[in-house]
């Protein structure tokens, strides 16, 4: 609340500005910034963070829902049963989000990689092949799912089965046989098929972030290195990449995450056995055959979660003290 | 001629071969990208009993059709799931958006003793898979009773509230981490202007820095219109029944209903579809900053 006569005394107006900026809120200032993040913070924890941390709870009690006084303790019961019960669906789980991550990389964030680097070098007509490449990621699942097992996967008439099966009827999403395996487990034609779908849907999303880093990289930098008589692999192996650390980070982080994550494309064409991942079993055990039991399902989230909070809180750190230091420069 | 001009002529007839190279790979995965879509739209415009005698993609023997079309929008009353969407969409949107400015706003340009560890705590729950906290949510939706104006099932579970708020509160996440980012680079001295001219906090927030921001509520707005549009998984397991899931839930269930035409399936697909495919191909250049003002600053 400024008056005129502060502004009088400019030397005071200064001193008083200075003890303002130290005391960023005074008087309802405070209980007004205190509610305009105190509302949304209370629904975000209470919606996210405390179902999170009751999920780790409950993995220790042998709960089956509805009442709450049904909840008893059963301490390691639930993880004894994943690792010696239901260990061929649990390390399969385990195996199929491993070679799921290392696909990821090689694959469609290779791929996108590449695509956009192209793109990037005044392609015409770069609009056009930006938006095929990165429409399948705002379809639905719904329709993706629905895309892949009627019009790619289809028994009898997919196109799938119509190039390879040799007027047989083929089945992609069914074939549990092992492509590659390793004594009890392996990787199954079926999840083959699936990752494939994943791969239609991943590569445009890198693609459009690259693309959007490329256009950071001075021009020059690449020019200068073509005419020193460098390959274009060169170029983008010592020129292009390392000044694009901050992306690459971005697109590491979110492999990781959607490899740990996937969902929703392996539950539209999941079917019963070996294409299951740590997020399918969680949820098998809400809505599958097995529904209703909340102290195993909460055990296959907290295995879940163990795995991912490490990366995350490494993330987040990260990136806030970083951009910290920088603000602060 | 310049020094630059001739040093692209060159560069551009040594890499002749090169381009052709290049022109024919990115041409050749763009049409393989295609084939499901484009498969879809194919088979949405045929009758059933051609694809099934003949396959997918096989020459159509009879002339194409708009039947499925409309056999789908009146079979699974799609006018109805469309409106079932917007009920649980526009509000999360605009609670959404409105939710993460103010916190991205508080958090961003006072500093104060929690200010980025609450940040962290906002990106963090983005970021973590849904299926982690979906057991107790379920639950807890299921003991938390509603009247029955307000939710046909008398609980949270099932009902249109329930899906407004976990979308809410989980996209929340990802908004207030990208608007944090944007609002953190606007000049520090913009506050201080205000506050000496006597703006309050809110004043602060809704007349000076949110117009600034406009912008990157714009490339959000379009990019969680998608999101929330397209989500699955919420649906899927806190509204298992009844007639009020959004479009994109129950057309998991019309392969059921209708399972042995999928040429209907796919004229209904494309319904679900619409809308995310206008949106983006309207507003690509807002939808694309909206993914990438996240990771650029990043």
């Amino acid at each position: 609340m400024a008056t005129v006569t502060q502004v009088q005394n400019p030397a005071a107006s200064v001193a008083k500005a200075r003890t303002r900026r130290l005391r960023q809120f005074d008087g309802h200032d405070r209980w007004v910034a205190a509610a305009m993040v105190g509302v949304p913070t209370v629904l975000h924890v209470t919606l996210i963070w405390i179902p999170a941390i009751a999920s780790i709870l409950l993995s220790f009690t042998n709960w089956k829902g509805i009442r709450l006084s049904d909840i008893k303790w059963v301490g390691f019961k639930n993880y004894d049963q994943i690792f010696n019960a239901f260990q061929r669906n649990f390390f399969q789980a385990l195996i199929n989000n491993s070679v799921l991550l290392v696909f990821l990389f090689v694959g469609p964030t290779a791929l996108g990689i590449l695509l956009a680097y192209l793109l990037d070098k005044d392609m015409r007509g770069k609009r056009i092949y930006q938006a095929i490449f990165f429409t399948p990621v705002v379809l639905s699942l719904a329709v993706v799912g629905f895309m892949w097992k009627s019009v790619i996967y289809s028994t009898d008439n997919g196109l799938a089965t119509q190039v390879f099966g040799d007027g047989k009827s083929m089945d992609w999403l069914g074939n549990q046989s092992f492509f590659v395996s390793f004594g009890d487990y392996g990787i199954s034609n079926n999840f083959l098929a699936i990752l494939i779908a994943i791969a239609w849907r991943h590569t445009g999303y890198i693609m459009v972030l690259y693309l959007a880093g490329l256009k950071s990289v001075d021009s020059a930098l690449r020019e200068a290195a073509l005419l020193d008589g460098s390959n274009e692999w060169q170029v983008f192996r010592h020129v292009i990449f390392p000044s694009l650390k901050p992306i690459n980070v971005v697109i590491a982080v979110i492999t990781v995450i959607e490899a740990l994550r996937a969902f929703d494309i392996i539950f539209v064409l999941n079917t019963p056995r070996k294409t299951e991942v740590l997020s399918i079993l969680t949820t098998n055990n809400l809505l599958g055959e097995g529904g209703g039991n909340v102290g195993r399902g909460s055990a296959y989230a907290t295995i879940l979660f163990v795995l991912c909070v490490g990366f995350v809180v490494w993330y987040v750190t990260n990136h806030y003290l970083k951009t910290q230091e920088g603000a602060e420069e | 001629m310049t020094p630059s001009t001739a040093i692209d002529s060159r560069r551009r007839s040594r890499l002749r071969p090169g381009r052709v190279l290049l022109y024919t790979f990115v041409t050749l995965t763009a049409v393989v990208w295609l084939i499901p879509i484009v498969g879809v739209i194919y088979a949405s415009l045929r009758p059933f009993a051609d694809t099934l005698q003949h396959g997918a993609f096989s020459w159509p023997r009879s002339s194409f059709t708009w039947d499925n079309y409309r056999n789908a929008w009146n079979q699974s009353d799609i006018p109805h799931k469309y409106w079932n969407t917007t009920v649980i969409l526009v509000p999360a949107l605009g609670l959404t958006l409105f939710f993460s400015s103010m916190v991205a706003f508080v958090c961003s340009r006072y500093s104060w003793r929690f200010n980025i560890t609450l940040l962290m705590v906002f990106t963090a729950g983005n970021l973590m898979p849904q299926q982690i906290i979906i057991q107790p949510l379920f639950q807890f939706y299921n003991h938390v009773e509603l009247p029955s104006f307000l939710s046909n099932s008398g609980k949270l579970n099932g009902s249109t509230w329930g899906l407004i708020l976990i979308n809410t509160a989980f996209q929340s996440g990802f908004c207030t981490f990208v608007l944090s980012n944007y609002m953190k680079l606007l000049p520090k001295s913009l506050n201080e202007a205000a506050r000496i001219d006597g703006a309050g906090v809110w004043k602060q927030y809704w007349q000076i820095i949110m117009p600034l921001t406009l912008p990157a509520i714009a490339a959000l707005a379009t990019l969680e219109f998608t999101w929330i549009y397209n989500d699955f998984f919420w649906a899927v397991v806190l509204e298992q029944q009844g007639a009020d899931r959004p479009i994109t839930s129950s057309l998991a269930n019309l392969g059921g209903q209708y399972f042995n035409d999928d040429n209907l399936i796919a004229a209904a697909s494309m319904y679900v579809a619409a809308p995310t495919l206008i949106v983006y191909f309207a507003l690509q250049r807002y939808f694309i900053a909206g993914l990438t003002i996240g990771a650029e600053k990043g």
